[in-house]
């Protein structure tokens, strides 16, 4: 025993001296959610992506604002109304050295074209849209070619990474990539480790062909409790932290000697869903027996219900002050914001008038479901809003549950699934969308346009809100190349679903990152965290 | 007449023999006084607390995250200021208190009753009986009950009695097992040769002789569940499963409250916390003390 | 003896078996795993073709024969995030756990034997007193809330130790290992004091209890009669009765400390099996919480094993289940 004792004492002192050795030039970010791959096309998560776009690029990157800016490719511009023609940076270099040509891309499309095996989530789906097809016209100029017009081709170049054909050619999918033989790209940074659960590590690209990388190397390491990663910024473990709880921002931002905060109105609203069938499961009426009718489906109930909800209260009481109240779906500055769309102001008295008119003065019953783990604070302002209407009359209770239990019993009324969980379990719900392409086409799309798999509308329409002229406004938007035509179409079938309170918006989430005082960091709308945003101060 | 009374002192006289030997513990005393206070307040909860936090009228999110003292907009004074949807803490408290004892002693006690029939049975016959049963307990036993739990709240949805079918099947297997060993010990004495030796009735063995020599290992065992059934559903809550947020229990209570503890809100953690502490330390000391009254080679 | 370790071994690859149907099936129960992948911009078109690439989209009783059949062939399936082989994730991720969950059973042990012992010894002393009160906080906090005052107490206030992750790690055997550094100790500490804090207070409770009863047992008083020293006594006589119970437990316990790990590791960020199964769980990330699940029924059933023969050969008065009438 002793013996072993000692041997364990001189393996600890031989190997001990090496603490971490951090280098000053080292940035640690702190962030919530785990990586499960390198590979680019394995899935769509903003962890994964955000750690893939430091090593690869993709044709066309988003700014600050998600407004769709040069990378791989120099520019672009649609040749007639169904092709696209994109040309290609030059003198670019692989990180092994080999040079970046139209062949990479082609092999991109190609190797999405066919799936990635085994892949949860692979942006593939954004070629199936329109049927897009590649040609290479040489090596610095490609041709993309679509069934019918189609707006949005480089805000959806943005999905997807490029990557190196003489290296993922013959890789195994996500496994090649994560242990590096074929995470070679041509971004800012290069790949060293990836150590599952632990950290990811990339170091500077010297031969970068953009800005200069500010850090020789870059460390993600996931901290899910928020608490724990409060800490371990506040320890020195890490530089930056994403999604610091909200409590603590106050203090943070006060604190202003050590810690600051950045922090930006995100492109992700968080609003209550309503469901539109005759009858409902989670509706009663106010003696508790079971409603023969739904409220819901009168626009003044609901009205009524979006006028109950104090939304500067949510902001100030429950999010810290970061939130910004809204009635629109996408962000102010988006392709598609409506400025003609404002927030109801909080009016308990007109909500109750409006009840009273709508034959409901004696108020009904709710069961309000949402989840738990998914927005921020998203129980907390579940049952601030219970509060609220429970005060108008709309006694409200609130159930909540982990976002894995919960989006399958939201859930849209999948014929495919198992019995019981293929009609949409809930009447009222709290659930959240982002506008990753910096434009409202998705977002119009899926959540105000008609439920449709055919069409593959209403893919978040899980309440099944159906009016026939947001339909036809969204479909003529979606075909409509020119920018100026396609704005007003957009702005008008989302005024007309929200006027008529097709969904109740609260707020846009605002993101927050808390970082050492001695660093700069400028957000991004779109909640993915980039080594490029954080420079010294 | 007089054969009636001489049975009633005859009763009367072990009872009177276990208060007293009870009460010569100045803190086993004190832990039983308070455990009682506590189920009194518990139990009178709607009546002695300033507020009804289930009552989402009265509660007002913008008295949110006060500290302990302040006065509400109504003129209400919050002991313990309040959370972070505005609930006054000390009525959730006394809330929450009625929650937790209820799920943790209404588990604790079926899970008790569920595992020692199991346990006996599989410890007395023996054989495939015991094989059988201490199979489906290694069963029971090789999942994690986090996960048992998550899927059991799942198939069953949330609420209070949920929570308690779910930690009954995670905590039964746990008696089984525990009784089963005590119970293979005991039956190999003496004692139990000389029941059989008398031709009694299984039934009266089991639970007129094994029962009562396994009874001490049983309280130990019983109180640390009614403590651990607490204490999961806490984490439960923890972990986002449980009771519905509106209806607080003191596990959920600390859950929520701890969002704030770094920010400086501490009571809103804090408070639930003592509550649930000197709750489970008074049912531990009392059961500790019951043991040591109880078991019969210590009073020898 | 070798007819009841083969009778239990049938016996439990029985289990082994029924856990498979149990597990699959509960957990194939829970949610719809392409809803939480999916991108919101894949619309119902996108949706269908993942449930077919995943295979979700036959019967279930079907997609468990052939999970059973890749079973057999020591293949688990693949994990839907990662790619890899689920064994081959959960394995990689074993040593952490492991190292945890063994640093916590070391400490309970080593912490709550002799402290238990002592209260047993002299149950009227104040420490006596001091140190069950203490058992008695050790069951009543929740796990998540010690690991999270730790964290604030000694992260925080104190400086002492790192908050969160695992330290630097030395290869042994192609097994990282981290607390044969000081880097990786540091690290190791609070995880593992938080996970130890319910066993130790179980195992000097245990303890306790079986030095309250050996104590006035006949043979200790005999052994006291003959004149043997109280320390002798203590070491060969007492020991080995109080050791039965507690093997017992920390036996049983040490899946139970692997599985509540969960916890642990989801708060200190410690890259074990328990924080994977959690974020699979999140994820809903089927094969990899199937794999996981059947791993820890072996563990378990193999530990259950070794317990009942370690208890039959400590304790001849146990019977063995074929002895017994």
């Amino acid at each position: 025993m002793r013996a072993l004792f000692g041997l364990g004492l001189a393996v600890m002192l031989a190997v001990a001296p090496p603490v971490a050795a951090q280098t000053q030039n080292t940035l640690t970010l702190g962030v919530r959610s785990e990586t499960s791959s390198i590979d680019p096309h394995w899935t769509q998560f903003p962890q994964d992506k955000q750690v893939e776009d430091h090593i690869f690029d993709r044709l066309v990157a988003l700014d600050h604002n998600s407004r769709p800016v040069p990378a791989l490719a120099t520019s672009w511009r649609p040749v007639n109304d169904n092709t696209w023609e994109f040309q290609l940076r030059r003198d670019v270099k692989w990180h092994d050295g080999k040079p970046f040509t139209a062949d990479d891309v082609v092999f991109t499309f190609n190797r999405l074209r066919a799936g990635i095996p085994g892949a949860p989530a692979s942006p593939g789906f954004v070629l199936a849209n329109g049927n897009k097809r590649i040609e290479k016209v040489d090596d610095h100029t490609i041709l993309i070619r679509t069934d019918g017009p189609f707006p949005i081709m480089p805000e959806e170049m943005a999905f997807f990474s490029i990557v190196a054909q003489h290296r993922a050619a013959d890789a195994q999918p996500s496994v090649d990539f994560n242990n590096g033989r074929a995470a070679i790209g041509t971004g800012p940074y290069r790949f060293v480790e990836f150590r599952p659960g632990e950290r990811v590590v990339v170091e500077r690209n010297p031969d970068y062909w953009g800005a200069k990388p500010e850090w020789d190397r870059v460390v993600f390491r996931p901290i899910t409790q928020d608490a724990s990663r409060l800490a371990a910024l506040m320890n020195g473990d890490v530089d930056i932290i994403d999604y610091p709880p909200t409590p603590d921002l106050p203090r943070l931002r006060q604190q202003g000697s050590r810690f600051a905060v950045s922090e930006i109105a995100s492109d992700r609203v968080i609003y209550m869903q309503l469901s539109f069938r005759d009858v409902e499961p989670f509706v009663r009426n106010a003696d508790g027996s079971p409603a023969t009718n739904n409220p819901l489906r009168d626009v003044r109930v609901r009205q009524a219900m979006s006028l109950a909800i104090n939304r500067e209260a949510i902001r100030d009481r429950i999010m810290g002050g970061s939130a910004l109240p809204t009635a629109n779906i996408v962000p102010p500055g988006f392709f598609g914001h409506s400025e003609a769309l404002r927030p109801d102001p909080f009016d308990a008295e007109r909500a109750r008038q409006l009840l009273q008119q709508a034959g409901y003065g004696q108020g009904f019953r709710i069961t309000v479901h949402g989840p738990n783990n998914r927005y921020i604070n998203d129980q907390a302002i579940l049952e601030a809003i219970a509060q609220m209407w429970t005060r108008i009359g709309i006694q409200t209770e609130v159930v909540t549950m982990p976002r894995n239990i919960f989006f399958t019993d939201v859930i849209r009324g999948d014929p495919m699934s198992l019995p019981g969980f293929d009609v949409g379990k809930f009447s009222v719900w709290l659930s959240g969308w982002g506008t990753a392409t910096g434009e409202a086409t998705y977002t119009v799309r899926g959540l105000l346009e008609s439920f449709n798999p055919e069409a593959g509308s209403g893919n978040a329409n899980w309440g099944r809100y159906t009016n026939a002229r947001v339909d036809s406004l969204s479909r003529r938007a979606r075909i409509t190349i020119d920018s100026a035509q396609r704005l007003p179409l957009l702005v008008q079938a989302t005024e007309i679903g929200l006027r008529d309170y097709a969904l109740i918006p609260i707020h846009f989430q605002v993101n927050n990152w808390a970082h050492k005082a001695t660093l700069q960091h400028k957000p991004r709308v779109n909640e993915r965290t980039y080594a490029w945003d954080i420079t010294r101060r | 007449m007089s054969a009636a009374a001489g049975s009633i002192t005859q009763e009367e006289r072990p009872f009177r023999a276990f208060a007293r030997e009870y009460m010569r513990n100045p803190g086993a005393v004190l832990a039983l006084i308070v455990l009682v206070g506590i189920i009194a307040v518990a139990a009178a909860a709607p009546l002695i607390s300033p507020q009804n936090p289930y009552d989402l009228t009265q509660v007002d999110l913008l008295d949110n995250l006060q500290p302990p003292g302040s006065k509400s907009f109504s003129g209400t004074t919050f002991l313990l200021g309040t959370d972070g949807q505005g609930r006054d803490i000390l009525s959730a408290i006394f809330y929450g208190l009625r929650t937790s004892l209820i799920v943790g002693v209404a588990s604790g006690l079926l899970a008790l009753i569920v595992g020692v029939l199991f346990g006996l049975t599989a410890a007395y016959y023996g054989g495939y009986v015991d094989t059988l049963i201490m199979r489906v307990v290694d069963l029971q036993l090789s999942v994690p009950p986090i996960l048992v739990a998550l899927i059991l709240l799942v198939l069953l949805g949330g609420g209070a009695d949920k929570i308690v079918i779910a930690l009954v099947v995670v905590q039964w297997a746990f008696f089984a097992r525990t009784i089963r060993g005590v119970a293979l010990v005991e039956n190999a004495r003496d004692y139990m040769d000389a029941a059989r030796c008398l031709k009694l009735g299984p039934l009266t063995i089991l639970l007129g002789h094994l029962l009562p020599n396994c009874l001490p290992t049983l309280i130990v065992v019983a109180t640390v569940q009614v403590a651990s059934a607490i204490s999961l559903e806490a984490t439960l809550s923890f972990l986002g499963l449980g009771l519905p947020p509106t209806q607080p229990s003191l596990g959920l209570l600390i859950a929520n409250g701890f969002r704030f503890m770094m920010s400086g809100n501490y009571w809103v953690s804090l408070f639930p916390g003592i509550a649930l502490l000197i709750t489970v330390m008074s049912i531990n000391i009392v059961g500790d003390r019951l043991r040591d009254v109880l078991n019969p080679r210590l009073a020898r | 003896m070798s007819v009841f370790i083969l009778r239990r071994f049938i016996q439990s690859i029985f289990v082994v078996f029924t856990m498979t149907v149990i597990v699959f099936f509960g957990v194939s129960v829970i949610g719809n795993p392409i809803d939480l992948f999916a991108p919101q911009e894949c619309d119902q078109r996108c949706l269908a073709d993942l449930k077919v690439r995943f295979g979700l989209d036959r019967p279930i009783w079907e997609q468990y024969v052939v999970f059973l059949g890749n079973a057999l062939q020591g293949e688990l399936g693949k994990s839907f995030q990662h790619g890899l082989p689920a064994l081959h994730v959960i394995l990689q991720r074993a040593p952490a756990t492991l190292e945890l969950a063994t640093a916590a059973v070391f400490l309970s042990v080593v912490i709550g034997v002799p402290l238990g012992m002592w209260a047993g010894l002299k149950p009227d002393s104040f420490s006596s007193r001091a140190i069950m009160a203490l058992s008695t906080v050790g069951f009543s906090v929740p796990t998540f809330w010690v690991g999270l005052i730790f964290i604030m107490v000694f992260a925080l206030w104190l400086g002492w130790l790192p908050a969160i992750g695992r330290g630097s790690t030395v290869d042994v055997f192609g097994i990282e290992l981290s607390f044969l550094t000081l880097d990786g100790l540091a690290h190791l500490i609070l995880p593992a004091m938080t996970l130890a804090l319910f066993n130790i207070a179980l195992v000097i409770r245990l303890t306790r209890a079986g030095m309250r009863e050996v104590l006035f047992t006949d043979y200790v008083k005999f052994a006291h009669a003959k004149g043997l020293s109280m320390r002798r006594i203590l070491s060969t006589h007492v020991l080995k009765n109080i050791m039965i119970p507690v093997l017992t437990v920390v036996g049983m316990e040490f899946g139970g400390t692997i599985a509540f790990a969960v916890v642990t590791e989801t708060i200190f960020s410690w890259p074990g099996m328990g924080k994977l199964l959690i974020d699979a769980i999140e994820v809903l990330d089927r094969p990899l919480i199937v794999a996981y699940l059947m791993l820890v029924v072996v563990l378990f059933v193999m530990i259950n094993l070794v317990v009942d023969i370690l208890y039959s050969v400590l304790d001849p008065r146990v019977r063995l289940g074929d002895q017994a009438r």
